[in-house]
């Protein structure tokens, strides 16, 4: 089905018209009886997987079920931050096909992501972190990043209103910059990669919830779902800090945590930052919004969590930490804050791949960080699924690396220390 | 913000006043048999959580207080505390009676193991 594209021609037609005409964005259609495939979760990594399964892999007869609204997970929770300077190597990989692609994102889908490159930059306030960041700097240039490390009079010079007193607490000696790297409006990815998928022929089932997944002789047969059976041989599940409820009905137990991480906005105020602060020592991140909102995250509460709410005490050293790093915040006023559940692995690393149920596919652990990662996580999950072997980037996340030993440990190295 | 009581010392405290330590009856495979271990059963035990959604058991030590590690039965989903009980106690019968999944099929096999 061609829909009509947005352009400056549609958006002045429409204006003629009061706005009362732009189709939908997508059909909100009925389950059939039966799909070549199913992914479980429609946030922003399951709308991906769907969109690349119908485009690069021309399966087209396949849906997307989700127990809510599509995008209403992690992929709306998040604070939007793009990057890739990861220390090891498969992380690099994924996570750099995911910036890359987010750059010609809008243009392929035809929908403002907003994607902008706006420059991520990781604070060093300790020498262990600086050392730990020149060793990340090292990796990444290997592989061939476009990153490097700056002095503190140029941390001053991109990010004015830092704290740069040398005598505080945590002094800043340094910083980890990738100019390339940025935001995104999130939920315009989920949206983007919706209409595109929904485009193609997939089936978008909101308000469908899995409650069973039907097997025999350890292969997939089906879905029990809140809309009735619906037959498939091929199922993805992509439903992050719901991962372990989802799977335990296929009897497979997850290497999964699911806890809460938090995040708020302020007031909108003029723009005093153009690009993104992570102090990852003290806990906390900041960018600022096109709106003028400081867009705050900080580490998870400390124990297990499904409420979508945190606790007080983890947004309080956030905010701590944040204050102290950007002393012009003490009197802003918060206007919104909120949690997502988020499915920590042990080695902070994502778990791509197959599972001990045949037909039974799982994408999952992203954690912290997944919003970065969605076009490439859509992509190469999608080719795990068609082709029933993990994609070459994939290869490193298969979930027997815990049996192994193979761990890809970003616990020391990702933003936030755990 | 959670209260907790430590079921050794007594006290009471808000959750900052604690440290939360993760899935509580975990055993150590190792502990008794060193050569016999799988790879997967070393797995099981570093990695593999039964992540429960709603009554959770774990470990939680009273930081400030008398410094000892208990266990909380937690429903994750109202972060309700149905109880406090010692490192090497099982919860109390009616709180495990409504473990589902994961937990009920543990707490049945700790039950058999102990007949």
């Amino acid at each position: 089905m061609l829909k009509p594209r947005y352009s400056i021609f549609s958006l002045a037609r429409n204006a003629m018209n009061y706005h009362k005409d732009w189709e939908k964005a997508w059909r909100s259609p009925q389950p059939k009886a039966e799909y070549d495939a199913v992914i479980v979760g429609a946030g922003g990594h399951g709308l991906a997987t769907a969109y690349y399964l119908a485009k690069n892999h021309k399966m087209t007869n396949i849906a997307v079920v989700e127990k809510g609204w599509l995008g209403g997970g992690n992929t709306g929770r998040n604070t939007t931050i793009i990057r890739s300077n990861y220390l090891q190597d498969p992380s690099i990989a994924i996570y750099e096909l995911a910036r890359s692609l987010y750059e010609g994102l809008s243009q392929e889908l035809n929908y403002n992501v907003m994607f902008s490159p706006r420059g991520v930059l990781m604070l060093c306030q300790t020498q262990h972190e600086l050392r730990a960041f020149q060793r990340t700097a090292h990796a990444n240039r290997l592989a061939g990043l476009d990153c490097r490390m700056i002095t503190p009079a140029e941390v001053k010079e991109i990010v004015p209103i830092i704290n740069d007193d040398p005598n505080c607490r945590y002094p800043i000696l340094g910083a980890y910059y990738q100019p390339r790297g940025g935001t995104g409006r999130h939920d315009a990815v989920a949206w983007g990669y919706a209409r595109g998928a929904d485009a193609l022929g997939v089936d978008i089932i909101q308000n469908c919830e899995v409650i069973g997944i039907e097997r025999d002789g350890g292969k997939v047969t089906g879905l029990q779902t809140t809309k009735g059976l619906i037959k498939t041989k091929k199922v993805g599940v992509v439903t992050a800090g719901n991962v372990s409820t989802v799977m335990d009905m296929a009897g497979v137990r997850m290497p999964i945590e699911s806890q809460c991480l938090q995040a708020l906005v302020s007031e909108p105020i003029k723009p005093v930052l153009d690009c993104v602060v992570m102090a990852n020592t003290v806990h906390g991140y900041m960018s600022q919004s096109d709106k003028g909102e400081l867009v705050i995250g900080g580490g998870t509460d400390p124990y297990n969590n499904y409420s979508q709410r945190g606790s007080f005490p983890a947004l309080e050293h956030t905010i701590t930490a944040l204050i102290e790093t950007f002393p012009i915040i003490s009197r802003l006023r918060m206007l919104r804050q909120w949690g997502g559940i988020v499915d920590m692995t042990g080695d902070r690393s994502p778990i791509i791949g197959k599972t001990p149920v045949e037909g039974l596919y799982v994408n999952c652990g992203w954690g912290t960080g997944g919003f970065k990662a969605i076009p490439g996580s859509g992509w190469v999950f999608a080719d795990t699924l068609a082709n029933d072997r993990p994609h070459k980037i994939a290869e490193a996340f298969t979930m027997d690396r815990f049996t192994e030993g193979r761990f890809i440990d970003e616990s020391v190295a990702a933003a936030v220390a755990h | 913000m959670l209260i907790v009581t430590c079921p050794v010392c007594g006290a009471e405290g808000d959750e900052t006043d604690f440290h939360f330590g993760g899935q509580a009856h975990i055993a150590r495979p190792a502990t008794s048999n060193p050569e016999g271990i799988s790879d997967v059963q070393q797995r099981d035990y570093l990695f593999t959580r039964i992540n429960a959604k709603g009554l959770h058991f774990e470990r939680v030590r009273c930081d400030r207080g008398c410094g000892k590690w208990f266990n909380a039965a937690r429903d994750t989903m109202t972060m309700d505390f149905k109880a406090f009980y010692g490192a090497t106690e099982l919860p109390p019968p009616d709180v495990m009676k409504q473990a589902k999944g994961g937990w009920a099929e543990y707490f049945e096999m700790r039950m058999k193991k102990a007949k």
